[in-house]
């Protein structure tokens, strides 16, 4: 009978252990797809641009230098090597396509021009899903943390190999997390 | 929708909610997440118990010592309460799909300009919802009514549709419709549909055990009432007990129902919540409800089957804060006031961090 209690106390503790180590296997996964699903959604954007920056042309022929801004920008980021580059290049086609978005507005034969709208909202569309993408996988990279530093796991969880994950940090432009709000509607 | 002013009760089962000014201030979006999904268990625990009560005495006084230590009665009332909720569960997204009408967007032929940006914002919308929720992509449906509405169905993540209606396009601008996508993607994220069908099975069950007891009461009941008595020896505990079962088993089709709308209500307070966190943008579904409330015709192409997971009660029922007692009871959604401040605070916060 006295045997009986450390053999149930340490049978416990390993499907403990062996449960917390699967979950954390699950997550570590989940933190790559959602680095992934950030570069593809970067790719839908990188195609975009050339399209949007042709449907525009003709009706902003004096704002040359906006669209000479976003295609340099792009063409940047196209080469970016390593997460910490891309998001410093990223970062500067999300300002440059910002730019363009703000000029266009002041255009009212672009406003009116069907293809024009259409592909505005694709770009918005597209800015979004990659500050989605992004968002989501702050909120699983940070739950991973989160679940390798809470006491207990925290004392198996680096033996094991599971290393924090890193944010992506918000660089200069990338404004997307901060709600807007207008305090008159309060 | 004229309410008598002399009815207004306060609304007790949402007092989870203070004003703007009140303590509430610091209760911010997880915070109202966490609080809303543990009322759910609580609400959900008190429910069983309610029917455990409901079917043990069912059993004990119906068919005494006749099914011996298991309860016949009671689980035959679990089994056929189940079976239908379970093929509403099964079936019931294309049943809804196909009452209201609704068209995939892709099959839609935009007349106008307009529309088919309008169609490609929500396509686009929806996108955007579902990979901030990092689910797959529910399947996207157009209702044609002119009522502002919309609702999510399907058993969960990967095999589910949000709906919206004609007149919520018309009405919304971007990040109002973000707003209430966000709010429906939460509704399939936190597996509303399985939770409600769980609902559904429970309240039919009770609706059953009532029905049956009832009839028993009724014709002969009396006869077997007493051979049971006479072999548990009856006693002032046994009357007692047979007293207040009585009473409960008698209220329990109202009492059950109320349970499954406050089930109801804390769900669409998670859902506008988590909806919240996927847009980081409280406002922007703040103002879809404010636009919503200010239609207040009913969603004549959906059925009260359904009220559970659209935006707002399509029957048009919970449209501002003058509620009575006992239209609050009975309520599938929150008062929409209530709901919008309670997404402003989130708004608030979110700025003060």
């Amino acid at each position: 009978m006295i045997l009986i209690i450390p053999l149930v106390v340490v049978a416990l503790l390993a499907v403990w252990i062996v449960g917390s180590y699967n979950s954390l296997v699950g997550m570590r996964n989940q933190v790559l797809n959602g680095w992934k699903q950030i570069d593809v959604q970067l790719k839908r954007r990188h195609d975009l641009i050339p399209n949007l920056v042709n449907a525009v042309r003709g009706s902003m022929d004096f704002e040359r230098d906006t669209l000479t801004a976003v295609m340099e920008a792009r063409a940047k980021a196209l080469t970016a090597t390593g997460p910490a580059d891309a998001a410093q290049k990223e970062g500067q086609l999300t300002q440059a396509l910002g730019r363009l978005i703000a000029v266009a507005e002041n255009y009212p034969t672009l406003k009116s021009n069907e293809n024009v709208r259409s592909l505005m909202e694709e770009l918005t569309g597209t800015e979004n899903k990659v500050g989605f993408a992004r968002q989501f996988y702050n909120d699983i990279a940070t739950k991973y943390n989160t679940a390798q530093q809470v006491f207990p796991t925290n004392l198996f969880a680096s033996a094991f190999g599971f290393k924090p994950a890193e944010l992506f940090e918000i660089t200069e432009a990338a404004d997307r997390d901060v709600p807007v709000v207008d305090l008159s509607r309060k | 929708m004229s309410r008598g002013g002399s009815k207004r009760t306060r609304p007790t089962d949402i007092s989870c909610r203070p004003g703007p000014s009140g303590p509430g201030i610091l209760v911010n979006l997880y915070e109202q997440q966490t609080s809303n999904r543990r009322k759910t268990w609580l609400i959900m625990l008190a429910f069983v118990g309610f029917l455990f009560f409901l079917g043990a005495g069912f059993d004990t006084l119906y068919l005494g010592a006749g099914g011996g230590f298991i309860p016949v009665g009671s689980l035959l009332a679990l089994t056929v309460g189940s079976v239908s909720s379970a093929a509403s569960y099964f079936a019931g997204d294309k049943a809804v799909l196909l009452a209201t009408a609704a068209t995939p967007v892709d099959e839609l032929k935009p007349a106008t300009d307009d529309e088919r940006l309008k169609l490609q914002q929500l396509n686009n919308v929806v996108d955007e919802m579902a990979i901030a929720a990092g689910i797959p992509r529910p399947r996207v449906y157009v209702v044609p009514d002119p009522d502002p509405n919309a609702f999510a169905t399907g058993r969960g993540p990967g095999r589910s549709s949000i709906a919206v209606t004609r007149g919520l396009l018309d009405a919304l601008d971007r990040e109002e419709l973000q707003g209430v996508v966000a709010h429906e993607m939460s509704h399939i994220r936190n597996l509303d549909v399985r939770l409600m069908t769980i609902v559904a099975a429970l309240v039919g069950t009770a609706a059953l055990l009532s029905e049956w007891a009832r009839r028993g009461m009724m014709w002969g009941g009396g006869s077997r009432r007493r051979d049971d008595r006479d072999g548990e020896g009856g006693g002032i505990a046994g009357a007692v007990f047979f007293m207040i079962w009585a009473v409960a088993i008698l209220i329990a089709p109202f009492a059950v129902q109320a349970l499954a709308m406050m089930v109801s209500r804390k769900r669409e307070y998670l859902a506008d919540a988590s909806g919240a966190e996927l847009t980081r943008n409280p406002i922007g579904l703040a103002r879809a409800l404010e636009k919503i409330e200010s239609a207040v015709e009913p969603t004549r192409s959906i059925n009260r089957g359904s009220a559970h997971l659209c935006i707002t009660d399509p029957l048009g029922r919970q449209v501002n804060l003058k509620e009575g007692f006992w239209s609050d009871l009975f309520a599938s959604h929150p008062p929409m006031a209530a709901r919008i401040a309670a997404l402003k605070e989130m708004a608030f916060q979110g700025r003060s961090r």
